[in-house]
């Protein structure tokens, strides 16, 4: 089994190359004559003002909790899913459940408006 | 065990997948512009070569060509590294995907695929939510402000997506009772298509794989009107090619997994008796799944902003729960 992790490990370093060889060529050929105007921020041609990395909308960080949670729920529920076949029915009701208390979490959060889009 | 030539054999393996994948980048773009253009009655690019087929090519000289521009208070290192990480999980992601049935070449046993991994679904997840952060970075790093905000937005409508397609994978696995890629197209191979059985997943599979990789209709991070271009606004030259190169190989990187999820990948008539089948029906499957895509970008506008979070969060996610309930529920009952 470990075998078959080398074999991505492998393929891994190769695809390494790709984006490698295309910086390393485009360096070698490009031609390079920065100047201040052309270094400057693209802002559509307006004069940029105030720094860039402030505080932004609270929401996105919200947004990134409640996946938070329910991406490890989906992850939790997939060795059920394999093991479906041969499970006995108290595992499958304890599964149920699982989903069950995270669909609560899910309605409270629908219900604060954290879902919508402020 | 392991020996020099299989690991040769891997390496061999990979260089043509690598390979395969690049050429397979460039004419899928020179696919889309024809396409999109047949659809909007022109003709699309047709000067380069016989049916504009060097096209590709002279794109990519000229991006080599040209000076790449670095703005001067950006981060320069993580400027340098965000296309790199965006690039890459494009590439791996297809190491599980298996093309066909075991053959004999030069009189060895091969094995058509890199890597057969008993969780190779839970890999899939995992590889492309790290696509996530070169999007991200790239934002962050440009110290634009427009780059910013696309960036932020890709990354929640990103994650937001992502939860509908964990969900819509589980249908296939609880019918195949594996996460293997190799079973699941054995699995179908025994019964129907998942398409067939799974319907509902396919379509949630279909729609939140599309927003995952920020595609026209949901292509909201890179919006032309109001962001300028989004994330990869202060790119240019090859690091603007790598996004781009990153875009494209996804859409084939969706387009192998839903066929291979749904659609039983290499399977097809005749596949047991000629295996040298399967890489073309796997290929066949691919193609008409990007033209779809295609097709979809030509047909849709691109939605909202709340629109877009309210459609993932609100729609997608609750049916593909319920559809992984009444899958489970009914495989129950079946049994």
């Amino acid at each position: 089994m470990l075998n078959q992790w080398l074999y991505i490990g492998i393929f891994f370093i190769i695809a390494m190359f790709l984006p490698a060889v295309a910086i390393f060529l485009a360096r070698l050929l490009s031609p390079k004559k920065p100047t201040k105007i052309k270094n400057s921020v693209y802002e559509c041609g307006m004069e940029t003002f105030d720094p860039t990395w402030i505080q932004f909308k609270i929401q996105y960080y919200l947004y990134g909790l409640i996946f938070l949670i329910f991406d490890v729920e989906i992850v939790f529920l997939f060795p059920f899913a394999v093991a479906y076949g041969n499970l006995a029915l108290f595992a499958v009701v304890e599964a149920i459940i699982f989903i069950l208390i995270l669909l609560g979490g899910y309605l409270y959060v629908w219900r604060k408006d954290a879902l919508t889009w402020q | 065990m392991i020996d020099a030539a299989l690991i040769w054999e891997w390496i061999i393996k990979s260089l043509i997948l690598i390979i395969f994948l690049t050429v397979g980048f460039m004419y899928v773009t020179v696919y889309e512009r024809r396409f999109l253009a047949r659809i909007q009655s022109r003709i699309g690019p047709n000067r380069a070569g016989p049916f504009g087929l060097l096209q590709p090519a002279a794109d990519g000289l000229k991006l080599i060509f040209k000076e790449e521009l670095i703005p001067a208070n950006a981060d320069k290192f993580i400027f340098l590294l965000a296309p790199i990480i965006t690039v890459i999980p494009a590439l791996i992601v297809l190491a599980v995907i298996p093309w066909g049935e075991a053959m004999v070449i030069f009189g060895r046993q091969v094995n058509l695929f890199i890597s057969d991994v008993n969780v190779a679904v839970v890999y899939i997840m995992a590889v492309t939510s790290i696509s996530v952060y070169g999007i991200t970075l790239a934002g962050w790093s440009s110290n634009n402000k427009y780059a910013l905000l696309g960036g932020l937005r890709a990354t929640a409508q990103m994650i937001s997506y992502e939860l509908a397609l964990g969900l819509a994978f589980m249908g296939p696995v609880v019918l195949a009772g594996s996460l293997s890629m190799v079973d699941i197209v054995r699995a179908q191979q025994s019964s129907l298509w998942y398409v067939v059985l799974q319907p509902a997943a396919f379509l949630i599979y279909f729609f939140a794989s599309i927003a995952e990789i920020n595609r026209a209709p949901f292509d909201m991070p890179e919006a032309e009107q109001e962001l300028t271009a989004g994330y990869h606004a202060e790119y240019s030259g090859m690091k603007f090619a790598l996004f781009f190169m990153a875009e494209y190989i996804k859409m084939i990187a969706i387009s192998t997994i839903g066929a291979t999820l749904f659609f039983g990948g290499f399977d097809g008539p005749f596949v047991d008796q000629i295996p040298w089948l399967g890489p073309i029906y796997l290929l066949a499957k691919v193609v008409i799944y990007l033209g779809v895509l295609i097709w979809v970008r030509a047909s849709w506008p691109r939605i909202r902003y709340d629109r877009l979070m309210q459609l993932g969060w609100k729609i997608m996610f609750p049916l593909a729960l319920l559809n992984v309930i009444i899958t489970a529920v009914v495989v129950v009952l079946v049994n």
